[in-house]
């Protein structure tokens, strides 16, 4: 396993953000707008082009949801209507099947994964269904196994998808009892546009006027404080990255075993189908990538080692990463403990509760009415 | 796209929000499938005080549906009355729409829908 020994190290993003947060100096007689262009523009490079590219691969370890956004979801009263913007591949919708939620994603090639998805699985259902479906699967129904007809009860009734940028949002303000955006925000590369994420979500919902429950919105995003990863990131360190993904393609698997491999990679490398579990499925050297992209790699612990815990097989059974694996930069702002509660603060929110959870923060919060404060 | 969905919508042009003209957006072209979905009497039920039944009632003529009542039923009367559970089951969460464009009636900016999938990405001059 010599592979794991090397790695694929995280690259500093700071001297582009700093850049892009100043507002680059040809910008400056259009200012803000420019600047914000080239944010966009960076993070089209830099994010969205880069979960188009390695949509089906993403997906395909990201499907057990975080379990502090679970328990949000389940203590939504029923009927509740909802939004995940960054669904992804829709792994949150459908979760609570007594509300209706609509994802949203940047990625059109995520989206479709989504709806894919959702059409085909059973679904969470309530107590008392399942049996049905299990009758049905005894039985082979084929209705109930193709796409297009049979009644399902499946999370295709409870959900739906489309794509939208998170800082343009299609909803009208207000519509929605809840929200939450996992994931997503610490994409976004300058403090002003995450704050303006932030502040669209909270539009989104419900405000909290009299007689009106105030809507709630709930955001995650990777920490800066990962000391128990090994990754490496920790207090004090960079908090702007370009974090690598190793796009597996199923040929490149081993050829050995490729149903163990694939088992192998589920059962642990995405066991939990987080957000954090990205940097597992890279255990190579970027210079062999020929793909060393970036300003350099970031000192310190960070260069040793790309996995997360539990130490993940998918590298050891799969023998290493293969020369010709497309190696794919996302860029990352890690929040470091208070600064997704100041974001939110800044964006007009009121933190209701807070948390860390395995290498991310994740804060609820509400539209606090009138006093969400407009955008420049 | 669900005609539930839909009534959750509006334009992504920020200067389009404030004004009432983009919402609801308009089908154009629409092309619409049936799926055949279990009925969920308890989530419409709980749903309905949230739809805004002026828009839903637009929206259902646009695509060529009967007239809605001029007034929402009450929970109540929603759930006392099976052919309405119905009948909104099959306009709110069966009927999707697959193809087409929906348009602001603001900006005018027509959104693509395809493979029942709405991209409401903005072009940069509209950002």
């Amino acid at each position: 396993m010599a592979s794991t020994s090397s790695s694929l190290p995280s690259a500093s993003a700071a001297p582009a953000v700093a850049r892009l947060a100043a507002g680059a100096p040809e910008a400056e007689t259009n200012g803000i707008a420019n600047a914000n262009a080239d944010a966009e523009a960076y993070e089209r490079a830099n994010v969205h082009s880069v979960y188009e590219a390695i949509a089906p691969h993403f997906s395909a370890t990201r499907y057990k949801p975080w379990p502090a956004v679970a328990q949000f979801l389940n203590t939504l009263p029923r009927g509740s209507v909802g939004l995940d913007v960054g669904c992804g591949n829709g792994k949150y919708l459908g979760v609570n099947p007594g509300v209706f939620m609509v994802g949203s994603d940047r990625s059109a090639a995520l989206v479709a994964l989504a709806r894919d998805r959702l059409k085909e699985e059973g679904g969470v259902l309530p107590t008392g269904t399942g049996v049905k479906n299990a009758v049905r699967d005894e039985t082979s129904d084929v209705t109930n196994t193709t796409a297009t007809s049979g009644s399902r009860s499946s999370k295709e009734g409870i959900t739906d998808v489309l794509v939208a940028d998170g800082l343009s949002l299609p909803f009208r303000d207000g519509a929605a009892d809840f929200a939450i955006c996992i994931a997503v925000i610490h994409h976004m590369s300058t403090r002003a546009r995450r704050q303006d994420a932030i502040r669209q979500l909270l539009k989104c919902v419900t405000a909290g006027e009299a007689g009106k429950a105030a809507g709630k919105v709930m955001v995650m995003v990777w920490a800066l404080e990962q000391g128990s990863s090994r990754r490496g990131w920790d207090e004090g360190g960079e908090q702007d990255l370009l974090v690598p993904w190793v796009l597996k393609t199923p040929q490149q698997k081993q050829p050995r075993q490729p149903k163990q491999s694939r088992k192998q990679k589920k059962g642990a490398a995405a066991q939990h189908g987080q957000e954090g579990s990205d940097a597992v499925v890279v255990a190579h050297h970027a210079n062999k990538s020929g793909e060393p992209p970036v300003p350099g790699p970031v000192p310190g612990p960070a260069q040793d080692q790309d996995q997360q815990e539990p130490a993940a097989p998918a590298t050891d059974a799969g023998g290493g990463v293969s020369h010709t694996d497309p190696v794919f930069q996302r860029y990352y702002h890690l929040y470091r403990k208070g600064e997704l509660e100041e974001d939110v603060l800044a964006a007009g929110g009121l933190v209701l509760e807070s948390g860390y959870e395995k290498d991310n923060w994740w804060t609820v919060a509400t539209n606090n009415g009138p006093t969400l404060s407009e955008e420049q | 796209m669900k005609v539930l969905t839909l009534n959750f919508l509006t334009c992504a042009v920020k200067t389009c929000k404030s004004s009432a003209d983009s919402f609801p957006l308009h089908p154009k072209d629409a092309e619409l499938a049936h799926d055949d979905i279990e009925i969920n009497p308890e989530l419409l039920a709980n749903v309905l005080p949230r739809i805004d039944w002026t828009a839903l009632r637009t929206t259902s003529t646009e695509l060529g549906f009967p007239e809605l009542p001029a007034q929402p039923p009450t929970v109540e009367e929603l759930e006392a009355d099976e052919a309405l559970l119905k009948e909104l089951h099959s306009l709110l969460l069966e009927t999707q729409m697959m193809e087409g464009k929906l348009v602001c009636g603001c900006c005018g900016h027509e959104y693509a829908v395809r493979e029942g999938i709405a991209n409401f990405l903005l072009p940069s001059h509209l950002v």
